[in-house]
């Protein structure tokens, strides 16, 4: 067994890693990533210039791809929300290593998120008219307010508990990373120099950021459904919406953790930290969210099926049988059902079928937020041909040059910034020591007891031995 | 949505300028049956008490003893300016209201035209193309058979599409028509979204203009010229009411399908008849659209399948709408719905 300085100093090492060493690799798939980013830039300069004439959209579905992104990736931003705020207030003790990635893909999903709204408006130049004019009572304010609180929040949240990583990288790195490095470690480290009295008030200051991030987080996501729940479509006309999307939210959050959880894991073999007791969980969390979600699309479907008010017919026929039953069936199997299957199986339970199942819920999410956008649009509201929509290039672009964005936002940060919270984990090591020194004691008695409470029997199962011995 | 603040610097706006013109004809307080009036009568009657309307090319000076801001938005600071509303001879605001007489209503068909309401929108008002604000629905409404169902704007008293604008560009007027400031609209289209009628249009690019349309001075109530990356819509035409002529719908509709009329008086005109609103609409069973909805329309409809134009209503099909500007529109991109 490893002393605890020796565990603390190769924990040190690893998380610093990336920013000490640096593979051709790396520029290769920041290059990559810098070109999906610029083409489009390039389309969006396109679009700038003739408006979005150039996109697919028209009158009659207003609102396509970006909308859906937009959903998507504020969707995905509850990562940190659900990983850390929740597990911290639930203090689980096996959180920690994967805190600080949560807080980061919550941080830049929202970025990106919100831009995709700019993206998707007819006047951008216009944006300060939201705050000029603006209009508590519209849903589009709420979520401006919604999204600029949660950026908010979440940075905090996301700085807080950093600062005395930060501190640790400015002593460790100092003269080991460049001026521009050094600078931000030590501006932004605020002169941490971990005495308890700093440790009390960073403490106080997590709890307390922890308490008001989780309603912030709900909130948004509900007032993103609330943007089609406050119309009179057949299909987004339904209170169901904002539970649709927190849950929806989570879900795809969790999956993106899970798969960044991984990518990182293997470049910077960081197996000893984020081990398969996380993934396992995680994944439990993603079943039960899938399970979830089952239902909430039952109560949904069946409560408006069962009645099939004046233009279901057509909601459900293109949703079940025609033009979405493809993306329908892929979200409802492979994005809620297999998943489940995947987590609940013991022999798919591996990191590996956790991933799989991870990359198919984000993928069914995707679809999900695009159908939901586009159905909902497509219901004839009067007697007119049912209009057709499909993304071109120009939008594809642009989706894609967000997802882009992101990874290189993430790229970029695992070279600066410390991914773990390693005064966090040293904590949680601690803890666990100290734990594991306990069972060993508590083993070592009860292997002097005798075979009665040998170790097949849990100590509840093992009590009422007396009586069911013989 | 029309605070009550608004109505009530409308209706002040209106006793000044009242005492300033009194143009009271006696009669129009006695309850008229319908009898048919002449032409000129029944827009003195619809016209009584408003001011004379903004000319498309008015210069800004001369409007500023016209024209009233009224209040709009979150707070007073938040003004969009648009001319001061019609009243009636005692001073109450009127209340803009269309009935559409299906029955009389046969999408041109037998004169083997476009649907003449539309065309004539698109002329006066330069609507871009594809747009057709007042657009010629085929239907099966009931009772078998095609109807034609003239659709502008409905001009809901409970908009949809008010109610989610984030920047108020979108609002009612105390005569209770919905306007857009397209100097204003963020082009987010949450009000295409929430509008049940299918009743709004964005321009996706930039829309054709014709160089007539290109001069005018933005007014909110005309959206003339159009602009990029904004909604538009039936704007209900009240300035040209108020300026004593009909919307051009109800101008050219060859078969005197489209009454306009003012609510608080309750007459309305089809440009040759004058009739006491709420009895026109109740004596023929009228309806709104979508009535469930509790948006309160301002729009009626008559029922009915073209048959007083003689029209077999097994027959479907009209000609094309035409936007006869569109050449000397230059460098324009046009787009389908």
């Amino acid at each position: 067994m490893d002393t605890v300085t020796n565990w603390r100093e190769r924990l040190i090492s690893k998380t610093t890693r990336p920013t000490r060493v640096t593979t051709y690799k790396y520029w290769l798939w920041l290059g990559f990533l810098i070109l999906i980013t610029g083409n489009g830039a390039f389309q969006y300069w396109k679009q700038w210039q003739d408006g979005l004439y150039v996109t697919d959209m028209r009158d009659r579905i207003s609102w396509g791809l970006y909308i859906s992104m937009f959903i998507f990736f504020t969707g995905v931003s509850m990562a940190g929300t659900v990983i850390s705020a929740m597990l911290r207030a639930a203090n689980a003790q096996w959180r920690a290593s994967i805190t600080r990635v949560a807080e980061f893909i919550t941080a830049f999903a929202l970025m990106i998120g919100a831009g995709f709204i700019i993206v998707d408006m007819g006047r951008p130049e216009r944006i300060f008219n939201v705050y000029i004019h603006g209009r508590w009572q519209s849903p589009i304010m709420w979520d401006v307010m919604a999204i600029t609180t949660y950026l908010t929040a979440s940075l905090i949240y996301l700085y807080a508990p950093m600062i005395p990583d930060l501190a640790l990288y400015r002593d460790r790195l100092a003269g080991k990373v460049g001026a521009v490095r050094s600078f931000i470690y030590r501006t932004l480290a605020l002169d941490w120099k971990g005495s308890p009295t700093q440790f009390k008030l960073l403490g106080k200051a997590i709890t307390i950021m922890t308490l008001i991030i989780i309603p912030i987080a709900v909130s948004v996501h509900s007032v993103v459904s609330w943007i089609f729940g406050m119309t009179l479509r057949v299909g987004w006309n339904t209170a169901i919406f904002g539970i649709l999307f927190v849950a929806g939210a989570v879900f795809s959050g969790l999956a993106t953790l899970i798969i960044i959880m991984a990518v990182l894991r293997k470049t910077y073999h960081w197996e000893e930290y984020i081990t398969e007791r996380q993934f396992k969980y995680l994944g439990y969390m993603l079943a039960s969210l899938a399970l979830f979600m089952i239902y909430i699309n039952v109560s949904e479907y069946l409560t408006a099926g069962f009645k099939f008010e004046e233009g279901s017919e057509f909601a459900f026929r293109q949703l079940f049988l025609e033009e979405f039953s493809g993306m329908f069936s892929f979200y409802i199997i492979f994005g809620l059902v297999v998943p489940v299957a995947i987590v609940l199986i013991p022999k798919t339970r591996t990191i590996g079928g956790i991933v799989v199942a991870a990359v198919l819920v984000n993928l069914a999410m995707f679809i999900e937020r695009y159908f939901l956008v586009v159905t909902g649009l497509r219901v004839p509201l009067m007697p007119y041909e049912p209009a057709s929509y499909s993304p071109n290039f120009v939008e594809w672009s642009i989706a894609a040059s967000g997802v882009a964005m992101f990874c290189l936002l993430l790229t970029v940060t695992v070279k600066i910034f410390p991914m773990f919270a390693v005064w966090e984990m040293t904590e949680e090591h601690d803890a666990a020591m100290a734990l594991t020194q306990a069972e060993e004691t508590l083993m070592h008695e009860a292997a002097i007891a005798g075979p009665r409470l040998s170790t097949e029997v849990s100590p509840d199962s093992g009590r009422p031995a007396e009586g069911g011995a013989s | 949505m029309p605070g009550p603040a608004s109505t009530t610097s409308g209706a002040d706006v209106t006793k000044r300028r009242h005492q300033a013109k009194p143009r009271a004809r006696g009669q129009a307080e006695t309850p008229v049956s319908i009898r048919p009036v002449s032409r000129r009568e029944a827009l003195k009657y619809i016209t009584m008490g408003a001011i004379g309307a903004v000319p498309l090319m008015a210069p800004g000076g001369v409007m500023d003893g016209l024209v009233a801001d009224v209040v709009r938005g979150p707070d007073a600071t938040d003004q969009i300016s648009v001319t001061a509303p019609a009243t009636t001879k005692s001073g109450r605001i009127r209340q803009w209201s269309m009935i559409i007489d299906l029955a009389k209503c046969d999408g041109c068909q037998s004169q083997g035209t476009p649907p003449q309401c539309t065309t004539a929108c698109i002329e006066g008002h330069f609507a871009p193309q594809p747009m057709e604000w007042i657009e010629v629905y085929e239907a099966d409404f009931g009772g078998g058979g095609t109807q034609f169902i003239p659709t502008p704007c409905q001009q809901c008293e409970n908009p949809p599409c008010v109610k989610v604008c984030p920047v108020g560009a979108t609002f009612s007027t105390p005569e209770g028509v919905v306007l857009i400031d397209q100097e204003r609209c963020i082009g987010c289209r949450i009000c295409m979204a929430a509008c049940p009628y299918d009743r709004r249009f964005f321009n996706w690019g930039d829309p054709p203009i014709p160089p007539e349309a290109a001069l005018a001075d933005y007014q909110v109530e005309q959206q003339v010229p159009a602009t990029r990356g904004t909604v538009m819509k039936c704007d209900f035409c009240p300035e040209m009411v108020r300026d004593g002529t009909l919307p051009f719908c109800v101008q050219a509709c060859p078969n005197d399908a489209i009454w306009y009329g003012d609510l608080e008086e309750d007459i309305a005109t089809n440009g040759r008849t004058i009739v006491k609103a709420s009895r026109l609409i109740s004596e023929n069973n009228g309806y709104r659209l979508k009535e469930h909805l509790g948006t309160q329309p301002r729009v009626h409809y008559l029922p009915g399948h073209g048959e007083d134009v003689g029209r077999d209503p097994g027959v479907e099909g009209r000609m094309p709408t035409d936007w006869p500007w569109i050449e000397r529109a230059e460098g324009a991109v046009s787009w389908t719905r």
